[in-house]
Formats: structure tokens, sequence, C-alpha cells
């Protein structure tokens, strides 16, 4: 009779076993920045991984994205009499919140997928342990540098994502749609200023942070908690840990913007 | 004083959640000599693996190491020393799967020491000499066989000169060659370093032929410990069955298809 309160009682329990769990994680990954072995080219050869190779997945996004801007942002201007705005627009959209935001979400899909499934693996095959017992700290092995590299990048490829994004729309709007051009780069600078651009620095860094500890926790922590070690718990940890990120990715976006605007 | 025993285990307990696993076991490990622990899949060896690397946090029971501390009781800094004496060689070997052989060999002496890269490739070559390796330097894990992994995963274990060897099924998934070829290089290892060396298998063969001691478990207990010959003329009669049930499969045949059809339980 009691069983349901029971499941929901020990439900409870692991979800708040499983957030102090992620807490502790990331004071380990942390601490992990100061404990050999030293960082440097691991973390050279992750920012090539999160970083270099994300690039073209980025751009794509980022010229695809800027062009509908461009599109839908004169459409909806010119009911009022106002495609010079365009510039404004197509800025602001993309410097405050699409840049960021999509960069992200890009970079969950390739990049904390690749992680979360690799980190995954190495559990399974006890390789993590094997790190252990070698008295190897585990995080700052493979964690901190994974976490030191995607901040370095994500600023990087969501700065690279404005500036393809305001070409994209750029070329829609006065290219095909014939808006005036000094009106586009006139509006474009007179309106997004530093304080837009510090939003997308704050929200990148958050954002880093948020993509590599919750992709590498789920992979690091793959079937830990069922004990059992096979390549459905791999499976399982990449979706999650992908949805989880994207999701937190959003409500964070939501929250930097109340806070900032 | 160095004592005569490395490692003692007294009335461990274990679970898995709420299912316990292991009951109260205690055994010693001698210095300079090969034990091992024997018994089917799923009676507890493994996890008894995982206590005495640490792996496994001990609540019930002690695990006294160099006649001193428990190791349940160590601290982090006190874990992370006693790892540095041990090497571990897990079931499938746990290379790292983005490093090469050498790199992968070379990983604990990038971390723990100060040396030279090329003193690190010599030291790294000469280990994959001892395990008939040295022409694979270069290869990738995934191109490798699961015999050559293990022996790969040997290496590395053996990399920071260990005083402790622990080795989780040694023969599980090799042919009887390659099997009997890691056995071979065990009892070496004892005999020119005076390693001491822990076991854990199911194989009968392999453990009569490598060990020193023997300690049989049966369902989480252990059922007998001692010498090979001690346990080879040991008169229980659960030990006997055991012994002869892993070396006569007939018989568990005709109860295996009773039980499938539904008959008498045996």
């Amino acid at each position: 009779m009691l069983n349901p309160i029971e499941s929901l009682g020990a439900y409870a329990l692991r979800q708040v076993f499983s957030a102090g769990r992620l807490g502790l994680f990331f004071i380990y990954t942390i601490r992990g920045i100061v404990m050999p072995p030293a960082k440097f080219w691991p973390t050279l050869k992750q920012i090539q991984f999160i970083g270099t190779k994300s690039f073209v997945v980025v751009g794509f996004t980022a010229a695809f994205t800027g062009m509908v801007l461009g599109l839908q942002g004169y459409h909806t201007l010119a009911k009022f009499g106002s495609e010079g705005l365009l510039g404004s627009a197509v800025g602001l959209s993309l410097v405050r919140e699409l840049g960021p935001v999509l960069t992200a979400l890009m970079v969950t899909g390739r990049a904390g997928s690749a992680m979360a499934a690799e980190i995954g693996i190495m559990r399974i095959e006890e390789q993590i342990d094997a790190l252990e017992c070698m008295a190897i700290d585990p995080f700052s092995y493979l964690i901190t540098p994974r976490l030191i590299a995607s901040i370095i990048c994500l600023p990087l490829l969501i700065a690279f994502c404005d500036l393809i994004g305001i070409l994209g729309g750029y070329v829609i709007g006065v290219g095909l749609l014939g808006v005036n051009q000094g009106a586009f780069w006139d509006g474009l600078t007179s309106s997004v200023d530093w304080s837009d651009l510090s939003m997308g620095f704050v929200k990148s860094f958050c954002f880093s942070v948020i993509i590599v500890c919750v992709c590498t926790y789920k992979g690091f922590y793959a079937g830990v908690d069922e004990g059992s070690f096979g390549p459905e718990q791999v499976g399982r940890a990449t979706t999650d840990a992908v949805v989880i990120s994207s999701i937190a990715v959003l409500i964070g976006d939501y929250v930097i913007t109340s806070i900032m605007l | 004083m160095t004592t005569e025993n490395i490692i003692e285990i007294r009335g461990l307990n274990s679970f898995y959640n709420t299912s316990q696993v292991l009951f109260d076991i205690s055994f010693a490990i001698p210095r300079h000599q090969v034990s091992v622990i024997m018994g089917v899949s799923g009676c507890g060896k493994t996890t008894i693996l995982r206590h005495l690397t640490g792996l496994k946090k001990t609540g019930a029971g002690q695990i006294i190491v160099d006649g001193g501390q428990d190791l349940g009781t160590f601290s982090e800094t006190m874990l992370m020393q006693y790892r540095r004496r041990i090497g571990v060689l897990f079931q499938g070997g746990a290379l790292f799967n983005s490093l090469s052989l050498a790199e992968n060999i070379a990983t604990p002496l990038k971390v723990h020491t100060k040396l030279a890269d090329e003193t690190i490739r010599i030291m790294g070559v000469m280990k994959l000499n001892m395990v008939g390796l040295d022409e694979f330097c270069d290869y990738m894990p995934s191109q490798l066989s699961g015999g050559m992994k293990k022996r790969a995963g040997l290496a590395r274990a053996l990399i920071m000169a260990p005083e402790i060897l622990f080795v989780d099924e040694p023969s599980s998934g090799l042919d009887p060659i390659t099997a009997a070829g890691l056995d071979r290089l065990i009892v070496e290892l004892r005999e020119a370093y005076g390693m001491t060396v822990l076991v854990v298998t199911h194989e009968l063969e392999s453990a009569f032929k490598i060990a020193d001691r023997i300690v049989v478990m049966d369902k989480g207990k252990v059922m007998t410990a001692g010498s090979p010959e001690e346990i080879r003329n040991d008169k229980d009669p659960r030990v006997r069955q055991f012994l002869s049930r892993e070396a006569d499969p007939q018989i568990q045949a005709e109860s295996f298809y009773e039980r499938l059809l539904g008959g008498t339980a045996t």
C-alpha cells in the first residue's frame, strides 16, 4: 500500500544524491587545475576537439540563421516601414541571444555528445578505475582539460557565429531585399554596444561550464548507479547528456538574460 | 619491521545496495608469493579485488596493509601513496583507447615522474619487450587482439615497479597457449622481482600451476585456504565436490536438463 510513496521517496533521494554528486564533480574538476598531470597539451588537444572541429557546424548554423533573420526581419519591419532598422534587429538578436544559444546547442550536439560517449566508454571498460589505481586523479586527467578548453573555445565560437550570422543577414537584407547598405551598418553599430557583447560573454562562460559538466558527468557515471556496464548505459548517458545539457542551456539563457537586461 | 603478510583481511563484509556479496572474509596475503583467489563466477572474488585496490569503500571489516592501518580508514593522500605501490591488471586490459600502446604505458611515468621523454620511451619499450609486444609500440588498442591488450595492460601495471600486482581473471577470453604464457610471466615476476602477486581466477588448472597459496571461495564465503597440495589433499567433501565439479561438466549437464524440463531440483 505504501509502495507509491516509497518509490517517490526513493526517487527524491536519488535526485538529491545525484545533485550532490554533480556538485562534488564540479569541485573536483576545479581542484584538478592545481593537481598533476600538466594541463597544457591535453587542453590544447581538447581545444582542437571542441573548437576546431565545431567550426564548420557553427559556421553553417550561423550563416543560415543570419539569412533567415534577414528575411523574417525585413518582412516584419516592412509592415512598420522600418526596413532600415534591419541591421539593428539582426545584430541585437544574434549578439544577445541567438549567437550564444545556437552555438551552445550545436557544440552540445557535436562535442558534448562525443565527450559523454568517450568518457562513458572509458567507464564501462574500467579505464577510469585503471586511472584511479595508478594514483592518477581522473577528474584532473580527464575533465579539467575539457573544461578549460571549453571556456576558451566557446566565446571564440560565439563571436564567429555572430560574425557569420550578421554577414548572412547582410547578404539577404542588402543584397537580396534592397535594404540601404549604410542604414544596415549604421543601425548595427549604433544599437549593439558593450552591454550586449558582455551579455554574450557571460553566457558563453556559463554555457561552457554547463555543457562540459553535464556531458562529462553523465559519461563519468554511466552505469555506476545500476551496477551494469555496457553499451546500453553509454547510449543512455550520451542521450541524457545532450538533452539535459540543452535544456540547462536554455534555462540558463533565460536566467542570465533576466538578470543582465 | 616488515610483517610476513603484506595485506591481511579481517572479517570483511560487502554489500551491493542491500544484497550481501561477501560474508566475513578473513585471509592473509603473504609477501613475495603468488596468491590465488579461486571460485566460480559471481562468488565475490572481483569484489575483494575492488576492496583491496580501494575502488570499493570498506564498510564492515578491516584490510590491514603492512601490519599498519586499515585501508578503509585511509585518507586520500594515503590511498594515493598505497596505489603508487600497486599495479592492477584489469580483465579487459583497460587500455586508454585514444593513446597508442607506448603512450598508454608511459602514462604513469608522465604523471608521477619528471623523467625525460626519451627515458620514458626506453622504459616503455623495455616493458613491452618483457611481455613480447615491442613491435607494437605505436599500435592503437583497437588494432590489437584481446590477448595482446591484456599483455599491454600488464606492461602498464608493471611500469612503476609495484610491490604488489593484482590480476583480475588473467585467462578470461584467451586461448590456452596465450593464457599459459601469461601464467608463466606471473611466476617469472615473482621469481625475478620478488613481487607479491594476487590473482583472481576461475580456472582451476591455472591456479594450481602458479599459486604458492590458494583461497577457495564459494558464494561470498571462504571455503578453504592453503598451499596447492593442501587444497588438493583436502578431505572436506565440499572442497572435493568443488574441485571435481569444475573438471567434470558431464554431471552438470544432466541435472541442468532436468531442471530445464521442470523435473526434480538437484
